[in-house]
């Protein structure tokens, strides 16, 4: 269905090319996943199979890629929409129009299709994908995950063989990812749909996939079975690092093949685990506020509330973070955590409630020392100082002209010392130039950029909204051995996050919001155990042991006898 | 219900929610028709009160049918704007309006200016005859105002730009574009500010707004590079041929019969026959016709359709069927009736049976337009 033959591409003549010499063949009815880090060439890959590269982006195309029979050299994007559909990351990016059913046409509308054939395909398209009772809705209204099932939809409408899709999962919590993973799945096993996939999360969706296309960083690349082709690679879904952990052969992709040869293993895990208690090496929070917290207060809020207009956001809500402890709050599309973290901070709305922080190191020394502050009656430049966010688009607080410039103002606006952030940065993402523009990051260095210059001040309390989207492993990694460091230091961490995998690996407490209300708070073995939804592959495959990552079972391993 | 013709259950289910009220708001084009119908009338009011019974028919059926949208909610914009154009004509009937005999009703002195100001006075004897005639004429120019306002507040303008005809689509679909990307610029100028708050030092004058717009600007590029991409994946202007110079001079000359035979027809001192203006109707039909060929032209050369273009039916007949009315009401009316009812003798208030009954056709569609 999808043909790469001797394909090269550049995107100007001097960059080194981005694929070289790439032939492929993907059959009909395959859902193939591309795999690879950041900038590894995973959307110029599926540019290419729909004409949009070099059509649309410009670049050197050599050697032919064709897409059911027509060659994309002679054919526009344009004219390949009745054979390929395409969605992107930010399906509300690529909306035209306003309402549900009038965008689900559009595609249709352009090709000149008839009245009522495009009524039957929009039925159909209707029903397959579930979007009934969204129809009439404006696109604008949708919750995340629906706005991509209606970004799908109107792909599908036009009747395309091949469906190509840009990290389709990668805003939307859990649960509405599996909803998109289940529509696609629907289309390649009832349509016959080709699929080609490319995201970050794979444990999300290895199991589902046919086949996959590892992109690696030097520009080399492999395509076969999923097992074979991940077997040896650095980037793995934690189902196969177990796998690889534990030795088994062929390696399972699905929880259910792991849970089956998993036995054993529990077994071991099980006698390790009487010898030695696990809780000794990490601290965890001790869950509830009954029990006096081990460490001092960092933050403490009580009864917040947050409204827009007549929408609640956040009700009557209480929370305290503790020093050096990194909290993760989760939660759908829309429960209330970027409101929740922007009222924490103090620059967002707060409709009532009260926040204190420890006071900002320098502060006089007075009769109201030692009781805490609101950020909201401190000065913007003595709270950076005591309380930071770093909202999630990070980009929107860098205005200067290159690294360097920014960390200067950095240092200038918080008082530290001069040369402070730059170390930091130095310290989160070695190797970033100073003459760069910050624009010219890549996603992982930019969220580092920002994350040092909002830690210029060494602030008591971190505020972090979805730090991870657009990461790959090795991101996720560093930023997880950063809060790491961070908490060591005394910093109460508080991280908004999708990614199950991820917070189980840097959290030690959880907190699940769901419609501006606390419904879970906890320590993150217990909380991310008790969820099939939120639950980390190990936790599922391990069940009932309550381990959360690869390496917690490492360790334990290691330490039996 | 699966079990009927399809074209019906479609039909059924789109323009009806589960509880059988009426889901899809009327015709657009109806409500244009009836619009300006009142805006004909309008400027055939005899005075004040015809004009307010107008007015005050436009703003009843706006309040009861309008769309919940963007637009709707400008249309005490439009009042607004309309007050303020009567507040400006009787400021300026005081300061420096001609003052004729009559009741005098402030006695302000009269101030000479020089000769060289064209023997204009400053201020003067403001007279109840006067001030009445300077309200009118400022209600005439804010009716018409408040006509297009409703037309707006009425109609979704993403719908009403999806009925032009297939010649203009390019056109259409960029106006769309354009009206979803200017709330989002507001969203993400907001955005940046707030995050930009988070750095712990006010920015001020040039540098802060360089410092917003740069974000802004490069938010507002990406987001239209991903809409291209995407418009492009999804076969837009696959079969567009380009408009041909004919089509343009056609299109013109439509636009120029259209304003014409307008202004002819809006008239009333020119050359008549049974009280319409004579030459008004070879120029608004030759317009037309123009504007017709001209479209069917351009149309043969693009191939889209339209999914589930808006119907017509009853209501929207009503709709513009009462805008028809009252504007042959106010236009014919004064003249073919007889002169004891036409005008309530010689008011200055400018009472008149015909507005009244125009006033009562005017509000006759909140009877089919449902609120959604």
């Amino acid at each position: 269905m999808i043909t790469f033959d001797a394909v090269t591409f550049r995107y100007t003549e001097a960059d080194p090319p981005v694929l070289e010499d790439v032939n492929l063949s993907i059959a009909e009815g395959e859902l193939c996943l591309v795999v690879g880090a950041t900038g590894s060439g995973k959307s110029t890959v599926l540019r290419l199979v729909n004409g949009l590269a070099p059509h649309f982006s410009g670049g050197h195309l050599t050697g032919t890629v064709t897409v059911g029979g027509l060659d994309t050299r002679t054919h526009p994007p344009r004219d390949l929409a009745g054979t390929v559909g395409v969605v992107g990351q930010d399906p509300l990016a690529g909306f035209v129009t306003e309402r549900v059913e009038d965008e689900l046409a559009y595609s249709m509308e352009q090709l000149g299709v008839a009245a009522p054939v495009m009524r039957q395909r929009v039925e159909e398209v209707i029903d397959l994908l579930g979007l009934h009772r969204l129809r009439h809705r404006a696109l604008s209204t949708l919750s995340a995950g629906e706005q991509q099932r209606v970004a799908i939809g109107s792909a599908l409408t036009a009747g395309p063989r091949v469906l190509v899709l840009d990290e389709p999962t990668s805003a939307l919590d859990p649960h509405a990812a599996e909803e998109v993973l289940a529509a696609l799945l629907r289309l390649v096993h009832d349509l016959g749909v080709t699929v080609m996939l490319a995201e970050h999360r794979l444990e999300r969706v290895i199991q589902y996939a046919d086949s996959v296309l590892r992109l690696d960083a030097d520009g080399s690349l492999a395509y076969g079975p999923p097992a074979a082709v991940l077997a040896s690679s650095p980037i793995a879904p934690p189902i196969l690092e177990l796998g690889r952990l534990a030795g088994w052969e062929p390696l399972p992709l699905s929880i259910r093949d792991a849970r089956r040869v998993a036995g054993p293993l529990r077994e071991r895990l099980r006698a390790a685990q009487e010898g030695e208690p696990l809780s000794e090496e990490k601290p965890r929070f001790r869950s509830g506020s009954t029990e006096t917290p081990t460490s001092p207060l960092a933050l403490h809020a009580r009864g917040l509330q947050v409204r827009y207009g007549r929408m609640t956001a956040i009700d009557d809500l209480d929370i305290d973070l503790l020093c050096g402890e990194v909290t993760a709050l989760m939660g759908r599309n829309g429960s209330g955590k970027s409101s929740l973290l922007w009222a924490l901070q103090g620059t967002g709305t707060r409709t009532a409630g009260t926040v204190r922080v420890a006071d900002p190191p320098d502060a006089a020394v007075g009769a109201g020392r030692g009781a805490g502050v609101d950020p909201v009656t401190l000065a913007p430049d003595a709270r950076i100082r005591s309380i930071v966010l770093v909202p999630h688009a990070p980009a929107d607080l860098l205005y200067l002209e290159n690294v360097e410039e920014e960390c200067r103002e950095a240092d200038h606006a918080t008082g530290a010392a001069p040369g402070t952030a730059s170390a930091t940065l130095g310290r989160l993402w070695p190797g970033v130039q100073d003459s760069v523009h910050p624009r010219d990051l890549s996603e992982g260095q930019r969220l580092a950029l920002v994350l040092a210059i909002q830690l210029a001040g060494s602030p008591g309390v971190v505020l972090l909204d979805e730090p991870t989207r657009g990461f790959d492993y090795e991101a996720k990694r560093r930023l997880g051995v950063l809060l790491a460091e961070l908490a060591a230091s005394g910093t109460a961490v508080l991280l908004s996050s999708h990614d199950v995998e991820f917070v189980a690996q840097v959290a030690d407490r959880v907190v699940v919001l769901s419609e501006g209300e606390i419904i879970t708070d906890g320590p993150a073995s217990v909380v991310l155990t008790a969820s099939p939804g939120f639950a980390p592959q190990v936790a599922r495959i391990l069940r009932p042991l309550p381990f959360l990552t690869v390496e917690d079972v490492r360790s334990t391993l290691a330490g039996a006898p | 219900m699966l079990s009927a013709p399809a074209g019906t259950t479609t039909r059924l289910d789109a323009n009806f929610d589960e509880r059988g009220f009426r889901r899809v708001s009327p015709h657009p084009v109806s409500w244009w028709i009836w619009a300006i119908g009142i805006a004909v009338a309008t400027t055939r009011s005899p005075g004040i009160v015809s004009t307010v019974i107008l007015l005050a028919a436009l703003v009843a059926v706006v309040w009861i049918c309008h769309e919940r949208s963007a637009f709707s909610r400008a249309f005490p914009a439009y009042l607004a704007l309309a007050a303020f154009v009567v507040i400006i004509r009787v400021v300026f009937y005081v300061l420096v309006g001609i003052k004729t005999g009559g009741d005098v009703l402030v006695p302000l002195p009269r101030i000479p200016l020089p000769d060289w100001a064209g023997g204009i006075a400053l201020l003067g004897p403001v007279t109840a005859s006067g001030l009445l005639s300077a309200v009118s004429a400022g209600l005439a120019l804010a009716a018409l105002l408040v006509c297009f306002g409703a037309a707006v507040a009425l109609t979704n303008p993403q719908r009403t730009l999806r009925i032009l005809p297939a010649s203009l689509h390019l056109l259409g679909t960029s106006a769309v574009i354009a009206m979803t990307l200017a709330p989002q610029l507001v969203e993400s100028w907001h955005r940046v500010r707030r995050a930009q708050a988070l750095r712990g030092r006010a920015l001020s004058g040039r540098r802060a707004v360089a410092a917003t717009t740069v974000p802004v600007l490069e938010d507002a590029l990406e987001r239209s590079m991903a809409l291209a991409a995407s418009m492009d994946s999804r076969g837009y202007a696959r079969v567009h041929g380009g408009s041909s110079r004919a089509v343009i001079a056609l299109l013109l000359m439509a636009l120029v019969g259209a304003a014409l035979g307008t202004y002819a027809l809006l008239d009333g001192s020119g050359p008549r026959v049974l009280a319409v203006p004579v030459l008004a109707v070879p120029l608004l039909v030759s317009g037309a016709a123009a504007a017709i060929v001209g479209s069917v032209i351009a149309s043969r050369r693009i191939a889209t359709t339209t999914y589930r273009p808006d119907a017509w039916g009853a209501r929207e007949n009503v709709i513009s069927g009462c805008g028809v009315a009252v504007a042959l009401l106010a236009v014919v009316g004064p003249a073919i009736l007889p002169q004891s009812l036409a005008m309530a003798g010689d008011d200055p208030l400018g009472w008149s049976l015909p507005f009244v009954v125009c006033g009562a056709l005017a509000i006759v569609p909140v009877l089919v337009a449902v609120r959604r």
